[in-house]
């Protein structure tokens, strides 16, 4: 009974990570057949090449999605619990951003961001402000395909924390409050230390997300301007993929690359923030 | 009590103005979609429509063949959550109920598959799938749900739901002479509908969301999924929001739809990692 999950496996995780490994160290021909083997020559090229700027873009990139989106969602999730009314209606609204795949959320965002007849751009001329090219300017345009990943991610994270919140017992925060524990008190010595178990898996599950976005890119920037927002697994496809490249040996050892950072980072954020985190 | 009143105002201003920037972009999605040129290629533009322009959802169809997205999204991601739900059930069951050979460490196995980025491994099955011919034609759907008929997040899900039935319900039915197949789906399967609705629930948005896998393998128009349409939708029409926006209102209504009827089955799938 596990053998089909077992040959599916097998035949498209397994074989294509050695497979991976195996193209990493050998080079290609002009239609990506795998030529003679070239050692660590796809590495060296990493280590002079703009991957160095890649990778700082991946990270850029993964700050400013995960972090705004973990504490705005949880801010948001705080509110909610200060007992008012239409809570679930609300809470409902703020999770909307979940029903929206990566790819019609970035295009309804690359129609907020067109330069010329956006609503960004309207909003900003209402109030004075010169028309910023949202996609096109160097400095813009990674925080501005972050801030729509940030949407992206939120209805997620509203989710989780909410489920989070409701399965706190009752007694403790009555008790909490009998002794006077009130609103930011309530939240900072009760709430969020209960929640770490959800926030600690939203931080896990959202870096990885991160490190592995890819639509957005694809249809807000495709990586431009300038390579300013060309992340790793974006690189990864403009090597192996985009406009007939097919540089599969030197997309490997990216790939290689992006397989020991996501690992990497996995097992960092077990072991620093498992031990911060109050399990009831 | 004034006071108390006063800090309770202040949330709701405070959730208000949170509200703006989330629900902004549901509103300008539907919205938009049908605004006509009047209200969307001017500057600046309008943010209520002065008319309703209901022409570009008929417009939209004659731009690109959103019906025919709309079945190969339906094909591949239907196809890509039965066989998952099916080789899930299976596993489960096995690692649940069989005493097996190197069952730990089969298990292991089957965990480790959810630490490897698909990205990291697109590229050796990319060679694969297209070296079998799989990116023309039907045998496209083929190509876009074989790497994807099974699920370690389905399997390790349901097992969990399997491990709550006592041993003794295998051993009771065992002894009637009720087999493991029957066993499995007389009575585990109809048992255990909420957690394989979530984890259906779940593969099936994943599977309806793909974006990289379909976009690079797919050769063929006809073939397209909605979510790589809807993206040379934007590409191709970019003078025409209202039409975009039309394009993206319309490919939304399944997710909303799954999203909204499948609610407590996707908190569930998606705090399973998240409790403990």
């Amino acid at each position: 009974m596990l053998m089909p999950s077992v040959v599916v496996f097998a035949l498209f995780v397994f074989w294509p990570l050695g497979r991976t490994l195996y193209l990493s160290l050998h080079g290609n021909d002009i239609f990506g057949a795998p030529s003679a083997y070239v050692g660590g020559e796809h590495y060296r090229e990493m280590l002079s090449g703009e991957f160095g700027k890649v990778l700082a873009t991946t990270a850029l990139f993964t700050l400013f999605s995960v972090v705004p989106a973990v504490l705005g969602a949880l801010f948001v999730v705080l509110l909610l619990e200060a007992h008012i009314r239409g809570v679930r209606a609300l809470r409902t609204a703020f999770a909307l951003p979940f029903a929206f795949s990566v790819a019609t959320a970035s295009v309804i965002f690359a129609v907020i961001y067109n330069p010329a007849i956006g609503v960004a751009n309207g909003l900003l001329g209402s109030l004075g402000i010169d028309r910023v090219n949202w996609l096109t300017d160097p400095s813009i345009a990674l925080p501005a395909v972050c801030a729509a990943t940030v949407w992206m991610n939120f209805g997620y994270n509203i989710l989780v924390l909410s489920a989070g919140v409701s399965a706190i017992s009752p007694e403790v925060v009555e008790a909490a409050r009998l002794d006077g524990a009130t609103g930011w008190r309530l939240a900072s010595r009760i709430t969020v230390p209960l929640l770490s178990p959800q926030l600690f898996f939203l931080v896990v599950v959202s870096t990885i997300h991160a490190l592995q976005s890819f639509g957005q890119i694809h249809i807000l920037t495709k990586g431009g301007p300038d390579q300013a927002t060309t992340t790793l697994v974006y690189s990864i496809y403009e090597k192996a993929f985009a406009f007939g490249s097919s540089d599969f040996g030197a997309a490997s050892a990216q790939a290689v690359v992006l397989l020991v950072i996501m690992l990497s980072c996995t097992a960092v954020q077990f072991g620093i923030l498992e031990r911060r985190v109050h399990y009831r | 009590m004034k006071k108390f009143s006063l800090g309770r105002a202040t949330v709701y201003v405070v959730l208000g103005l949170a509200a703006i920037p989330v629900l902004f972009p549901v509103y300008y999605g539907f919205v938009g979609a049908v605004m006509g040129p009047g209200d969307l290629a001017t500057y600046p533009p309008a943010l209520v429509p002065h008319e309703l322009h209901w022409q570009n959802i008929s417009d939209v169809f004659r731009s690109v063949p959103l019906g025919r997205f709309y079945v190969n999204s339906a094909v591949q991601a239907g196809a890509i959550t039965v066989a998952q739900l099916v080789t899930s059930i299976f596993a489960a069951y096995a690692f649940a109920f069989l005493r097996l050979p190197a069952k730990a460490a089969t298990f292991s196995l089957f965990l480790a598959t959810l630490m490897v980025p698909w990205e990291a491994i697109i590229i050796p099955n990319y060679l694969a799938i297209s070296g079998w011919g799989l990116t023309r034609g039907g045998l496209t759907y083929l190509g876009l749900v074989l790497p994807f008929l099974a699920s370690a997040f389905g399997t390790f899900l349901l097992r969990q739901a399997f491990l709550q039935f006592p041993t003794e319900l295998r051993d009771a039915a065992v002894i009637d002479g009720c087999g493991h197949w029957r066993l499995l789906w007389r009575v585990i399967v109809p048992l255990s509908k909420p957690s394989i609705a979530a984890v259906g629930v779940y593969v099936f948005l994943s599977a309806w969301n793909q974006y990289f896998w379909p976009l690079i393998l797919i050769r063929d128009t006809e073939f397209q999924t909605l979510q790589i349409g809807i993206s040379q939708l934007n590409d191709a029409e970019a003078a025409q929001p209202g039409l975009i926006l039309a394009g993206v209102a319309l490919s939304l209504l399944p997710t909303l739809a799954v999203v909204i009827l499948g609610q407590r089955y996707i908190v569930r799938g998606l705090t399973a990692g998240a409790l403990r």
